[in-house]
């Protein structure tokens, strides 16, 4: 198929190293009107520094109030093959594992009835098909249903739930992440395909607090991976590190942010009680460190990128929650902060953005937390001081 | 209540509402629920069978909202 727009600005793109975009729609735009249309209403918005595109409206499938995002062009005389070219969220499988044949299945049946333009993967975390005519969207969505594929969370709903690969892949997991995302996404299949909630609200897993996902700055509720009790020494390992070319002074000691670490050139010890858990030292030497006996979670509340108002990061609500299947205390508590969010929250007020217009204290108060000193967030952030109206009158 | 019943007063309070506020599920699971002394997972059970009829359909502008679907 010819190109049926110029593209002069968009051709800039493509040039370098680099994988380019332009190409990427270009090589859609072989066998795909939507890719070509898409190519010369790009090129209008570079040219006039305007967008062209209209998000939200009425569009969906039957029964869900999420996992679809509308959008229109609003040039859709001038481009009729994007004037609508809606986003189809797809639920990933945890630690986003696949066999080939299970992509090559979403990208024909994306082939099918949408562009042929993917992202791998959505911020979100979603496999996102992008583009595609109000009337697709049924039959993709009953293609893709009965290959066992769902839709993802959109709109105010929870969002679909994501983790790192964990045990799967990794030696530092504190936690099954792949486990506890798969059991929340089961947990809480209607409230994230029927839009139940003031704002979106998003689960991120963590196996350990490298965070790999970065739940911490991205996720209304945060899990991450931790332990109790000593970190394990081997002081045999260590040596090895230290013969290896390792400079533990600087690289580990120096290093540690809460300087409860010591080398004397032949020891390494850990002031245990000291210790934040940040992983640095265990991720620096593995082979030698390894975590306390006892794994669990941190549970944190609160953060989002500055969409409505600035950007806030994840606040420690539990400092240790064992995390063993049916996580029935997590669901528990889950269920009293949508209950807590649902009653006092403003319509697009994430439920962080909630904690910090009705403070921390009230929001343990009504939940029902017991503050810690781990719920310190930074100076003057303390969760301990809960005056009552008979304090103040005193 | 009968299920029915309940589907009818969602029904009816989405389509007062239509035009002059656009409601969340949880203000028709709160308001129903206060008004006819229904548990809310009641309310929630109706309203899906609504959703999943066509009858009443989720919206999207700046959150999620449950509205009648436009007449074709």
């Amino acid at each position: 198929m010819s190109m049926k727009h110029q593209t002069p600005l968009l051709d800039e793109l493509e040039k370098g190293t680099f994988p380019s975009f332009v190409k990427e729609i270009k090589r859609a735009a072989e066998h795909s009107d939507y890719a070509q249309d898409l190519l010369g209403l790009l090129e209008l918005s570079y040219k006039e520094k305007v967008t062209h595109w209209k998000h939200g409206g009425i569009v969906g499938v039957r029964g869900y109030g999420a996992g679809v995002i509308g959008r229109y062009s609003d040039v859709p005389d001038q481009f009729p093959g994007v004037a609508h070219f809606h986003t189809v969220r797809v639920n990933q499988p945890s630690g986003f594992f696949y066999t080939t044949k299970a992509l090559r299945e979403i990208c024909d049946i994306w082939d099918k009835y949408g562009s042929g333009l993917t992202n791998m993967h959505g911020s979100t975390g979603d496999i996102i098909l992008l583009g595609t005519k109000t009337e697709n969207l049924e039959p993709a969505f009953a293609e893709l249903s009965s290959r066992g594929w769902d839709l993802g969370g959109s709109g105010s709903a929870v969002r679909t739930p994501s983790c790192c690969v964990g045990a799967a892949r990794c030696e530092w997991a504190n936690i099954d992440t792949m486990s506890i995302t798969h059991e929340i996404t089961q947990h809480y299949q209607d409230e994230m395909h029927r839009p139940a909630f003031p704002y979106k609200f998003k689960f991120k897993v963590a196996g350990c607090a490298v965070d790999c996902i970065a739940s911490i700055a991205r996720a209304d509720m945060s899990i991450i991976g931790t332990w109790r009790g000593d970190i394990q020494i081997d002081q045999g390992e260590v040596k090895n590190y230290a013969q290896g070319g390792m400079d533990i002074q600087k690289e580990i000691v120096e290093m540690c942010p809460t300087e409860c670490i010591s080398w004397d050139g032949s020891e390494l010890k850990i002031n245990n009680e000291d210790c934040n858990r940040c992983m640095h030292c265990i991720a620096k030497m593995t082979k030698a460190l390894r975590p306390g006996p006892e794994k669990g979670a941190t549970i944190l509340l609160g953060s989002k990128a500055p969409i409505v108002t600035g950007a806030l990061m994840s606040w420690v609500i539990v400092p240790f929650m064992k995390m063993e299947p049916p996580y029935d205390e997590l669901f528990d508590l889950v269920d009293r902060i949508w209950e807590w969010w649902d009653e006092h929250g403003k319509n697009r007020e994430r439920v962080g953005e909630l904690i910090e217009r009705l403070s921390f204290t009230r929001f343990l108060k009504d939940v029902g937390l017991d503050p810690q000193p781990a719920m310190v967030k930074e100076p003057r952030r303390d969760p301990f001081f809960f005056w009552s109206e008979e304090d103040v009158e005193k | 209540m009968e299920k029915e019943e309940l589907k009818k007063i969602i029904y009816e309070l989405v389509e007062k509402s239509m035009g002059k506020k656009k409601l969340k599920q949880s203000d028709i699971l709160k308001k129903v629920s206060a008004d006819h002394g229904v548990d809310k997972s009641e309310v929630k059970a109706a309203l899906r069978e609504l959703m999943d009829a066509g009858e009443l359909i989720f919206t999207y502008f700046g959150g999620s909202f449950v509205e009648i679907p436009p007449k074709e």
